[in-house]
């Protein structure tokens, strides 16, 4: 069984190498404010006024992806920054420690200098933390947004409180930049992002398509643009090209797996060291991972022009990650039905608690109410030690096993 | 000559071999150490079992491989994972709805089975040696006694102590400061067998017959007494626990090439 490469992939190493020199020449010439943020925070505002926007998280996922984060990660616990937090703060500070960046493939020998770091703690405190490092080592304004978590509704006067944070970020941010925030330019900019995340939520749903035109592996590499340049046209561009190759595939019964007689949602972080290496797997067991709620995680629908701060708020609010047990599970199931799924894989991610949802029963939960298989692999998002690639792979084809051997007892029951 | 089966479970510590006719019958097995040749190991593993059954290599109609090592067995003609195989070999012996506890050298499973043998679930041990035959061997190692001493030291104990960190290596310098602190090597063995039971326990809700299997299960019983204590029932052992895996990868090998050579049989 192979995997097909989607010919959208150069147009977006394309897109993304314009994006990360844009960003470099701005620190390097300071031709324009440079500002870092969590990539589910308030950019809108930072594109607004004319930042280029840096993504730690990014800069991090690209060490896993490269298998050079763990390089760096013990020099960040050497300072205090203990194996069991994040690993994506641990490898970006040991980067910084070592004075290298991953961003020197592209001719950018430093992480670009920010004037100023932005921060929305919906994901979780280490982004804060993570922030916190670069400000006292620059004497760098960190500002942000203090989530809510949890949430069951998303009410308004949660969002009030979300938003009015985001509203006190502007003036600091406006004094940084030398500029005003203007109705127009965030209008245009929210149109923009609005535009990124539909056109992003319409590629994701083609997998519901069967086959599947792509996988969530496929998922892992093309969110590159809606992650780190929502409000950017390049953006658009490429996913109005992405998504016409998705459909082109739909629309000639293409694969992304062939022979597809599995489907599966994926909960939790992706391996990035691994991604090759699993999506193969998957390949060779002829199964789909169609859905996952990591790349859902950059599609905001509440945003809107027309009610700025409060959409932006909103949107941040409505994420799956900040919400409780129930509505999760029932986004989980939505996923399930229209996907249609065959079992769901999670990942728990050792270093990742919030983006593990199997440390609270919901497998088991999810397992009885829906009817479905469920199966937990343990690993983390970029450090490789808490990972086993045999212990892994004999779960996974278990799993598939065992997803057999449900198909031919429903094919015997059917007659 | 194609009745004859054969299973190879290439573990982490042991390799295990099971030779079975059309009538899943055993007729000879071995275990043998895995070591760094994992192809080697379950070739002397093969051929000891098929000498143990007395019946020739060119007699075995296939061999089908799991276990870690399941893909790096040239002449095995399938392979299946160690999940499927415990299924199938211990549903061989055990009908019903079981829950099937495994503890090897390096990893411990828990696989659940529907009352028709189908696999509901199965969970394998952190990435930890706690749990595992592992431990055991670096437990046996602090107090100075062989492996294969461990279990009879156990039995001399006088007082149930408690081991009480998930840790092999914070379990062992327990291990040393009970030593130091004079208190008796039997009743920290024991000790020892106790925190393995503790962790397998903890992996999985437990439905139906319990039935136990691997190399830590074959080679030292009290850990069956104190699951069968913790259960407040019995425990069931398989026959040959250490080679179910094998067994169950020689029975897929009968299912899956064996049924149809039969029906295709005039």
């Amino acid at each position: 069984m192979k995997r097909r490469v989607l010919e959208s992939t150069a147009s977006l190493k394309e897109t993304m190498v314009g994006y990360y020199l844009e960003l470099g020449q701005a620190a390097a010439t300071k031709s324009a404010p440079v500002a870092w943020c969590t990539s589910t925070g308030p950019v809108e505002i930072l594109r607004a006024l004319g930042y280029r926007v840096h993504f730690p998280e990014n800069h991090s996922s690209m060490m896993g992806a490269a298998r050079t984060a763990n390089d760096y990660m013990t020099k960040a616990h050497a300072r205090g920054y203990s194996q069991d937090i994040c690993s994506y703060l641990t490898a970006d500070i040991g980067a910084w420690l070592a004075g290298e960046t991953p961003f020197s493939a592209f001719g950018i020998d430093e992480v670009p200098k920010p004037d100023v770091l932005v921060f929305n703690t919906n994901q979780c405190r280490d982004v804060r933390d993570w922030y916190e490092f670069y400000g006292r080592t620059w004497d760098v304004p960190v500002i942000g947004v203090e989530s809510l978590h949890m949430i069951e509704t998303v009410t308004d006067v949660q969002v009030d409180a979300i938003a009015s944070q985001m509203e006190d970020l502007v003036p600091t941010l406006e004094e940084i930049a030398g500029t005003k925030l203007t109705d127009d330019r965030f209008g245009e900019i929210l149109d923009l992002s609005k535009e990124c995340v539909d056109l992003w939520k319409a590629c994701m749903a083609m997998a519901a398509s069967r086959p599947a035109p792509l996988t969530f592996f496929d998922g892992t590499i093309h969110m590159g643009p809606v992650v780190t340049m929502r409000g950017m046209p390049a953006a658009n561009e490429y996913y109005r090209l992405f998504l016409a190759e998705l459909q082109q595939r739909v629309d000639d019964g293409v694969a992304a797996v062939e022979g597809e007689r599995f489907r599966l949602y994926w909960d939790g972080m992706p391996v990035w060291g691994k991604l090759r290496e699993l999506s193969e797997l998957f390949a060779e067991l002829a199964t789909t991972v169609v859905a996952s709620t990591y790349c859902n995680s950059w599609i905001f629908d509440a945003l809107d022009r027309a009610d700025p701060f409060r959409s932006m708020a909103r949107a941040s609010l409505e994420l799956f990650i900040v919400r409780s047990d129930t509505p999760k599970e029932s986004y989980v199931e939505q996923m399930v039905r229209e996907f249609s799924v065959d079992g769901i894989v999670f990942h728990d991610s050792r270093t990742c608690p919030n983006n593990s949802n199997c440390r609270y029963g919901m497998p088991e939960r999810l397992r009885d109410q829906l009817d479905i298989p469920v199966i937990t692999i343990e690993g983390d998002q970029i450090d490789l030690r808490c990972y086993s690639s045999e212990q892994t792979r004999t779960s996974l084809e278990g799993f598939i096993e065992q997803l057999e051997e449900r198909g031919r007892t429903a094919e015997s029951a059917g007659g | 000559m194609d009745r004859i089966f054969a299973g190879i479970d290439s573990g982490t510590w042991t390799t295990k071999a099971v030779v079975i006719d059309d009538e899943a019958n055993l007729l000879g097995s071995l275990v043998e150490r895995t070591a760094a040749d994992l192809a080697g190991a379950a070739t002397r593993a093969f051929e000891g079992a098929l000498q143990a059954a007395g019946i020739e290599r060119e007699a075995c109609g296939a061999v089908w491989a799991t276990g870690f090592g399941r893909a790096n067995i040239p002449f095995a003609d399938g392979t299946r994972t160690e999940l499927d195989c415990h299924a199938r070999g211990v549903h061989h012996h055990v009908k019903g709805a079981v829950t099937i506890v495994d503890i090897g050298g390096q990893d411990a499973k828990v696989i659940r089975l529907d009352d028709r043998g189908r696999r509901l679930s199965h969970k394998m041990n952190r990435k930890c040696a706690a749990g595992t035959g592992s431990f055991l061997e670096e437990m046996a190692l602090r107090l100075g006694v062989p492996i294969e001493g461990f279990h009879d030291l156990a039995a001399g104990f006088t007082e149930e102590l408690e081991l009480g960190s998930f840790c092999t290596v914070f379990t062992g310098t327990e291990v040393l400061t009970s030593i130091r602190q004079g208190k008796n090597p039997a009743d920290l063995a024991r000790a020892s067998y106790r925190s393995i039971v503790r962790r397998v326990l903890e992996m999985d809700v437990f439905e139906g017959a319990v039935v136990a299997t691997g190399g830590v299960v074959a080679h030292h019983p009290v850990v069956v007494e104190m699951m069968e204590e913790a259960f407040g029932g019995t425990v069931v052992v398989p026959p040959h626990p250490q080679e179910v895996g094998a067994f169950g990868a020689a029975l897929a090998c009968l299912h899956e090439i064996g049924s149809v050579r039969k029906g295709d049989a005039p």
